[in-house]
């Protein structure tokens, strides 16, 4: 293995990704859905026909690419972002509470959480649209429910190690509510590998979003996502390459620069490879 | 080795329990599957009869159970959309899944093995570099987007293979490639870790000291030693590639699993849906079982 350097093409994407993320239309050069009959199918500049006008070409509507990529990103990443906190928050606090309390609350909760881990997270995602439905969102909610098991076991496991530390039984000892030391003493000390986990889960967010998006079971229009514009594109494939290619290669492109970082933060803090 | 063996299985049963109990309720919070399936000029009274004919009049608790006994006894309910009963559709698509899955663990395996093997013997250099890129796209291009592109080159530009069906073993190709190129890259990491593990050990060092080929120790003692964590790894990449396979299957519109349950999604076919998940998560959840207990045969630290 390399040497972990700062990965800072890979920080300047995810930073930039973000923005765009954050201002949403401000930066698109058009409205999103603004549809041009005199300039439809247009191929993305430097090809014949194309403008700069249109920098990465414009779809069956002579809407234009760049436009709603960027509004795709504005969704997508929100929808990451949401799902990552919110499912990282709830199992955090879940893995907290088996971890310090043992006993049966531990118990019920770990099996909650394999039965939640017993089903490859796309057909647990699926099973979860069927019951609750498609749109921002249910999505949201369900990345939420796929996602939060992973950190309730992470925690907990880091929990039972730490808990046999000796500063957190000097505390106990000294009289230290335990909730108090739960929350004082033993999650500071869990946070650089919850951080890791929260960053690898961005990409993976991203791209289960997309995969439900594409099979038309995630977000829906007039709202876009990456995956949305990749299906829509997907009959003109033969035709008009840049319809598919650009949002696939900003799925990749964010998922590449997101686990990059997740992966040096984690060779930084956990050498071993444990997570 | 008998207390392990019936503690995990014992788990493994709590956590079906309690995935039924998951699925059962995900189909309630549906709610009412009636006013779909009867046509709109039904009478109150012929709802009534539906409702009681399906036990939906009974306590939720009460219809759990029943729900419960039918699996027991092979009753996974009967599809809305083609009236028959949905164990034999998904059993139907079970055979061209495990064809997928299985064909592109080979292909995975065939790629990431290597690559990972030669990243560990010459970790500094142009090849080890290359790997650790082909595998961060690898984990990085969705399945949907890979299989797109694999179309629009070798089926469109360069028609060599159909971009569809099954059937005969060029329909495999594309499909196939697709999938193992997604599960060839966690496979190339996680041998070049292991492998870079076992160089380093006790063992191997002797050898060199003793002067075996090199060859012959990276090839038998260390790739030996390396191989049981991947072993086990292929178990939880079958979960991979079964979740790649839904995407991938959709795309090529391949007669299996994935395919079947996102038409049943799309079709409100909840029962078909149910038995989907519940039969998928059943065949993941043995094949597990049986990589921990073959770990546990294996490797006798397990045990305690």
């Amino acid at each position: 293995m390399p040497p972990a350097r700062l990965p800072i093409l890979a920080i300047a994407v995810c930073v930039l990704l973000i923005v765009a993320a954050l201002l949403g239309g401000v930066l698109a050069p058009y409205a999103a859905d603004e549809a041009d009959f005199g300039a439809v199918m247009v191929p993305p500049y430097g090809l014949e026909g194309g403008t700069v006008a249109h920098l990465l070409g414009t779809d069956q509507l002579g809407r234009d690419m760049l436009s709603r990529l960027i509004a795709g990103t504005r969704i997508s990443m929100l929808t990451a972002g949401a799902a990552v906190l919110v499912a990282g928050t709830i199992g955090v606090l879940l893995g907290l509470i088996a971890g310090y309390l043992g006993g049966l609350v531990d118990a019920a909760i770990m099996r909650l959480v394999d039965a939640f881990l017993a089903l490859p997270f796309i057909l647990m995602a699926l099973a979860l649209v069927a019951a609750l439905g498609t749109g921002v969102g249910n999505i949201i909610l369900v990345m939420i429910l796929t996602n939060w098991a992973r950190y309730a076991r992470l925690v907990r496991s880091e929990v039972l190690s730490i808990k046999r530390r000796d500063f957190v039984l000097l505390a106990r000892v000294a009289g230290v509510r335990p909730l108090t030391i739960a929350m004082r003493h033993v999650l500071p000390n869990a946070q650089t590998s919850i951080l890791v986990l929260a960053v690898l889960d961005v990409g993976r967010a991203i791209i289960l979003e997309s995969s439900l998006s594409f099979l038309g079971l995630g977000i829906q229009p007039p709202d876009m996502s990456w995956g949305l514009i990749l299906a829509q594109g997907r009959t003109y494939m033969g035709i008009a390459w840049w319809l598919t290619v650009w949002p696939g290669l900003a799925i990749v492109l964010a998922v590449v620069c997101f686990n990059t970082v997740g992966e040096r933060l984690r060779v930084k803090f956990d050498p071993r490879g444990a997570l | 080795m008998g207390s392990f063996l019936y503690r995990r299985v014992g788990q493994t049963l709590i956590t079906l329990l309690l995935l039924t109990l998951l699925i059962f309720i995900l189909a309630r919070l549906t709610g009412d599957p009636t006013p779909l399936i009867m046509p709109s000029e039904a009478t109150d009274a012929d709802r009534a009869f539906f409702r009681e004919h399906y036990g939906l009049d009974r306590s939720l608790p009460e219809q759990y159970f029943v729900f419960l006994g039918n699996i027991l006894q092979g009753d996974f309910g009967v599809s809305f959309r083609y009236r028959e009963p949905a164990l034999g559709l998904v059993l139907q698509a079970i055979g061209p899944t495990l064809q997928l899955s299985g064909l592109s663990m080979l292909v995975a395996i065939a790629i990431g093995v290597p690559m990972g093997i030669g990243a560990a013997v010459i970790p500094e250099s142009w090849f080890a570099t290359s790997v650790r890129f082909y595998a961060s796209l690898g984990q990085a291009m969705p399945s949907f987007w890979v299989a797109l592109m694999l179309i629009v080159l070798f089926a469109i530009t360069l028609p060599w293979f159909p971009s569809s069906g099954y059937g005969t073993a060029a329909n495999f190709v594309l499909p196939a490639v697709t999938l193992g190129f997604y599960a060839s890259a966690s496979i190339a990491l996680l041998t070049w870790a292991n492998m870079t593990e076992a160089l380093r050990s006790d063992f191997v060092q002797m050898q060199r000291v003793l002067g075996i080929p090199r060859r012959l120790i990276v090839l038998k003692h260390a790739l030996r030693n390396a191989a049981l964590p991947i072993v086990t790894y292929l178990g939880l990449q079958f979960g991979l590639l079964l979740s790649g396979a839904v995407v991938t299957e959709r795309v090529f519109s391949w007669p299996g699993i994935g395919q079947l349950v996102v038409d049943a999604i799309l079709n409100r076919d909840y029962p078909l849906v149910q038995a989907c998940v519940l039969l998928t998560a059943l065949l993941f959840i043995a094949i597990n079982l049986a990589i921990d207990l073959l770990y546990a045969v294996l490797d006798p630290r397990i045990r305690a």
